[in-house]
């Protein structure tokens, strides 16, 4: 038994006795050591390794937020609409929680993008993390999952067509696929039937899963350490005398202290989103969503929300063949699967961005421009650069914008399926023994 | 307790009796989620909703489209000039499938219309990409905001699909097959019945 050879706890003054007294019964001091005051993190971590710890303080801030909504919204065709304009108008301090929680899910995004771009520059989905990416890629497609279920949940006419547009995905499959959208649905049409079910898997499924995938992520994460800006193991070269690593320092309190200014930050733009610009021009919460949802008549310019919009526009750019509409769907799918296949893509011998030859700096360039293009003509109407000229009469004529969202569809497919190639054939820099800053 | 003396274990019966129970648990557990996904389907409500629906076509003017809702889905009616219908047949180049032959629609909808009675045009206003509801761009050329050469039609604004007045699909449209059109059938000179047609579908 464990508990007779414990030693008591010890520095919390008055708590000692406490604290002793639960240490006996659970891993109290085995798990504050290990995970917080004894891991070890790499001591030149930048700007860019904010991010990751302030996703999770927007995933508390989304719970929080959304469990409070849960309190007088009203998951009903019939009455969703009305509950959330209640919620914005008539519950004391309604507005404020609903724009947390709006704000809270373009916010998590921004940070999961700038937290993933972090991964990709220096290497961290490379040996040894293959696992903490690939958590980190489910993390990614709850997210994806528990925002599309949330934003039908207003029932606005962005709502329901957005819905209506990517039930439909499915429904592209050969054979199977109408039958499918039906039992997503759960009707002919997007109808209560399935706005029941989607308040059911954004409040309690996905956030369940959600959680346990962060959990998963950090201890992944803390089994192989942490990477850093250089992609230098320093578990490699650890103090003699200490056993640490020389060039890591404990995550409590330097880390905490560096996270708590990010925060600090973070917080302060959120607020002013918040209070000052909660509908961000129109990207955060789409015009069209004040307009209850109305079956019979689609709005003129239909878009997803921005964090969608690079998907959305590769979704556009690939026609139809064989009378099957499938393909756009199949790339559209394979942008975000291909993120899994990543860690095995990579051929170089380095790990972070420091250290990588002029080969993998275009390519990682090319990829970067094609991703926010993307994401700006998913937002923005298809003929919104013009059509080209055309040389006979037709009917419809091609957009500019839809070639140019085809050429950076495969931009984006070229950084990561030619990856074995030019990270191979690259001329690397070599990489320090300790880390730099 | 006696201790577990490792030669007489029977490693072979252990992997059996290992097998046997996992695969019975996993068909016990595929068996529970039966109902729970079963549950997705349809419910009775949804599937008994769904009711024809009525409409007066002889209160449409001539070039005017009115909209009905059947089974959650918008239906137009519209009532074509013989201009709209002239110009049908000229479509027909520029078409993907002019004859609709992979369309959905009843048996008795025959020809290049699309229509029981030419001028009454009955369809069901959703587009076969991915289920937005084109909106109506009747004027011919420029006056219709859809360029020059537009010959009249439907637009759908989600993913810039093109139909003409018999909801017939433009070439080029990421919709692959002509919009479908519902059962229906003339339960008087004046009044159609949409939903249902003479064999009681």
């Amino acid at each position: 038994m464990a508990v007779l050879n414990k030693p008591p706890v010890t520095g919390a003054g008055p708590f000692n006795g406490i604290l002793t007294w639960f240490d006996q019964r659970f891993p109290l001091v085995a798990l504050y050591k290990s995970q917080v005051a004894e891991y070890y993190a790499p001591k030149n971590m930048n700007v860019w390794y904010f991010f990751g710890s302030l996703a999770l303080l927007v995933l508390v801030i989304q719970i929080v937020s959304g469990i409070f909504l849960t309190m007088n919204y009203k998951p009903s065709a019939e009455h969703a609409f009305a509950s959330v304009e209640y919620i914005m108008r008539d519950v004391p301090g309604g507005w404020i929680i609903r724009y947390v929680h709006s704000t809270g899910a373009s916010a998590f995004f921004i940070l999961v993008y700038l937290h993933m771009a972090r991964g990709l520059m220096y290497g961290s989905y490379r040996k040894p993390r293959e696992l903490t990416w690939i958590f980190g890629v489910l993390i990614y497609l709850c997210l994806m999952a528990e925002a599309f279920f949330g934003y039908l949940l207003p029932w606005g006419q962005m709502s329901f067509w957005g819905a209506q547009v990517i039930i439909n995905l499915f429904a592209t499959i050969p054979i199977i696929g109408e039958d499918l959208s039906v039992w997503i649905r759960g009707d002919y049409n997007v109808s209560d039937a399935t706005l029941n079910r989607f308040f059911a898997l954004h409040v309690v499924a996905i956030p369940m899963a959600l959680l346990g995938l962060v959990v998963a992520h950090l201890m992944a994460l803390h089994e192989t350490g942490s990477n850093n800006p250089d992609g230098v193991e320093i578990y490699e070269n650890l103090n003699p005398k200490t056993g640490t690593p020389v060039d890591g320092i404990p995550f409590h309190p330097y880390y905490t202290v560096k996270d708590l200014v990010g925060v600090a930050v973070f917080l302060i733009v959120f607020c002013a989103i918040v209070f000052f610009a909660p509908e961000m021009g129109g990207y955060f919460l789409e015009y069209n969503n004040f307009v209850p949802a109305d079956p019979l008549t689609t709005p003129a310019h239909i878009a997803p929300v921005w964090y969608f919009t690079p998907f959305y526009a590769m979704l556009r750019a690939v026609p139809s063949f064989f009378n099957m509409q499938v393909w756009g769907v199949l790339v559209m799918g394979g942008a975000v699967m291909i993120l899994f296949a990543l860690p095995w893509l990579d051929r170089g011998k380095v790990k972070s961005i420091r250290y990588r030859g002029p080969i993998y700096k275009g390519f990682f360039a090319a990829f970067v421009v094609s991703f926010i293009v993307l994401g700006y003509l998913g937002v923005e109407p298809t003929n919104v650069w013009g059509e080209f000229p055309k040389a006979v009469p037709m009917i419809g004529g091609d957009y500019v914008a839809t070639w140019v969202a085809r050429v950076l569809t495969a931009v984006y497919f070229a950084f990561f399926l030619l990856m074995p190639w030019y990270t191979a054939a690259d001329q690397e820099k070599p990489v320090p023994s300790r880390v730099t800053w | 307790m006696t201790a577990i003396v490792l030669d007489q274990v029977d490693e072979k019966k252990r992997r059996f009796l290992i097998v046997a129970t996992s695969a019975a648990g996993a068909v016990a557990a595929g068996a529970v989620a039966v109902p729970f996904l079963g549950s997705w389907f349809p419910s009775a409500r949804a599937l008994a909703a769904g009711a024809p629906v009525e409409i007066d076509v002889s209160k449409i003017e001539p070039g005017q489209q009115v909209t009905v809702e059947w089974r959650g889905k918008p239906v137009w009616v519209m009532r074509r000039t013989p201009e709209m219908l002239a110009q049908l047949e000229k479509n027909d180049g520029f078409l993907a499938d002019p004859q609709s032959k992979s369309a959905k629609q009843p048996e008795y909808v025959k020809g290049i219309a699309r229509s029981i009675k030419p001028e009454v045009f009955v369809a069901v206003g959703v587009c076969t990409h991915l289920g937005c509801s084109p909106s109506l761009k009747k004027e011919v050329g420029a006056a219709s905001d859809m360029g020059a050469d537009w010959p009249g039609g439907y637009y759908c604004p989600c993913h810039n699909s093109r139909f003409d007045l018999a909801a017939r699909v433009f070439k080029g449209s990421p919709a692959p097959t002509n919009l479908d059109i519902p059962p229906h059938r003339y339960v008087n000179d004046n009044v159609v019945l949409v939903g249902e047609d003479s064999k009681g579908a």
